[in-house]
């Protein structure tokens, strides 16, 4: 049986996610952690603040997972995405999948974050010293 | 109808949510986006925002319902 894990939290718990992804089947795990930068830019980041639509979110996010089970053998996939505001270090996103053998795993994982990227309603505020920007709003 | 408005497309309205009453008879997706730049003139100087109906987006020619769930989504900025 596969596992699939998605979902919107407040805090990502990293240490959680050997379980949500080891199987059986697997003969290797590949994760992808984003996390927050201190400079933009050259510009010191003090804070990013993450909002969401959730019930698209989740749904775009199911989506996504099962593309990518589609497009290759997987046994699990997790996508967690964080939300409220998130200092500098702190882990914002966190995609993985477990397959028999590993090429599977580094495409799949590369397709989940870039995918969720371009598609899942989350938006990003870049809070500086003095200034707030929305991240990708303006060309 | 009423709209859900996230991210910046919020900070242009002003709201979350909007009830909408003085657009077009029977609207599509398309009409809404006119109406709403003619209203709030900063949508037009956004990279692009899409349209979703019942939690998908939706096309341009896509009739909106007024018991839809609809919701103004700008640029995704996730990750």
């Amino acid at each position: 049986m596969k596992k699939l894990n998605i979902e919107i939290v407040d805090i990502i718990d990293t240490s959680k996610m050997y379980a949500q992804l080891s199987h059986a089947h697997s003969g290797g795990i590949c994760v992808f952690i984003g996390t927050v930068r201190e400079f933009t830019n050259n510009e010191e980041v003090v804070a990013l603040e993450f909002e969401t639509y959730q019930a698209m979110a989740i749904k775009e996010m199911q989506k996504i997972a099962d593309e990518a089970v589609a497009k290759w053998n997987l046994n699990s996939v997790i996508i967690q995405h964080a939300v409220g505001a998130k200092k500098v270090e702190e882990p914002v996103v966190i995609v993985g999948a477990s397959a028999a053998h590993r090429p599977e795993c580094f495409e799949a994982c590369r397709f989940l974050i870039d995918t969720l990227k371009e598609r899942v309603p989350i938006w990003k505020k870049e809070m500086f010293k003095n200034k707030e920007v929305w991240v990708s709003a303006h060309p | 109808m009423n709209v859900l408005f996230f991210g910046i497309a919020r900070d242009i309205v002003g709201t979350s949510e909007l009830s909408i009453s003085d657009i077009v008879k029977n609207p599509t997706v398309n009409d809404l986006k006119q109406y709403l730049i003619s209203k709030y003139s900063n949508f037009s100087k956004l990279t692009s925002f899409a349209v979703a109906v019942n939690n998908e987006y939706a096309k341009d020619d896509v009739p909106l319902e007024q018991n839809d769930e609809i919701a103004i989504i700008p640029p995704v900025s996730g990750g």
